[in-house]
């Protein structure tokens, strides 16, 4: 089986992270905007894996991207209870609508 | 095959993540997330990550994506029955149309123009790395010898951080504790 070329996987990436980051800036759902964030982070784990595959034999981009994730799972465990607490308080998750440091 | 493998799984990853982006049902985000992440998955086994794949969907799918589910649903406002003898009717959705497509506009902006650069430099760039030969081979052993000798430090703190992110997240989301005075009155 012929390998694919690994520029597709950049170039993959790369579209993945801008719509990521065009997720961040645009939407207003504070969870959305964490849902963007995971985007852009699966978009730098996917260019990991694709020059990773050159190193077989210390799979150093794998190990990097593996960490990754793992700390993008406790990011986003915390952010979810931060998000909570904000709903509790406000009754409102729109970031929009969070003007005030006091209430 | 490969190819139209590769072709098929950045097609789900590029649909899933522009559903997203376009859609404005919190849930229906989530769940084209999900598609998402099962394009990465898959693109992950074409670049020889079997591994990586699969806690992909273990991680990904079955927990970051139930706890994001949880947190739409446990944020979910109902929509407020429309008070027709309102005074100040239109006076926040008309602010925030305005406020909308300048967002757009600025957002894909900075989006567009990021990948236009990241795009034409992968086309100018040549890495002398990937013209290389690669071969298929399961990474599991590499993974796991790895993992206890060059990556046993980041491997305990990544377990630290799990732990302390656990505790962490209890801790905020758990409901206010009550007071006696407040209890009462």
């Amino acid at each position: 089986m012929q390998p694919v070329d690994s520029h597709l996987f950049l170039v993959v990436g790369a579209a993945l992270f801008s719509i990521g980051l065009a997720v961040v800036l645009l939407k207003r759902h504070a969870i959305v905007v964490l849902m963007g964030i995971e985007l852009m982070l699966n978009a730098v784990n996917i260019n990991l894996v694709a020059f990773s595959q050159y190193d077989p034999d210390r799979l150093q981009g794998q190990m990097l991207s593996l960490f990754v994730m793992v700390v993008a799972a406790a990011e986003s465990a915390i952010a979810l209870a931060i998000v909570l607490q904000v709903y509790r308080h406000f009754r409102t998750a729109q970031l929009d609508e969070l003007n005030e440091l006091n209430y | 095959m490969v190819q139209v493998a590769f072709y098929a799984f950045s097609a789900l990853t590029l649909v899933g993540a522009l559903a997203v982006l376009l859609t404005r049902n919190v849930l229906y985000a989530a769940f084209f997330l999900l598609l998402t992440l099962f394009g990465v998955a898959g693109l992950f086994v074409l670049a020889s990550a079997d591994f990586l794949a699969i806690a992909q969907i273990m991680i990904y799918v079955g927990g970051v994506l139930v706890l994001v589910i949880f947190g739409i649903m446990l944020t979910h406002k109902p929509d407020l029955p429309i008070d027709i003898n309102s005074q100040q009717p239109n006076r926040i959705a008309s602010q925030n149309r305005v406020g909308v497509g300048a967002g757009w506009v600025i957002a894909l902006l900075v989006a567009g123009s990021l990948f236009i650069a990241l795009y034409t430099l992968l086309a100018r760039a040549n890495f002398i790395l990937l013209s290389r030969p690669v071969g298929w081979q399961s990474t599991m052993n590499t993974i796991g010898k790895q993992l206890m000798t060059e990556y046993v430090v980041p491997f305990e703190i990544a377990g630290i951080l799990l732990l302390a992110a656990l505790v962490g997240a209890t801790y905020l989301a758990a409901p206010p504790i009550k007071s006696s005075r407040n209890a009462t009155s």
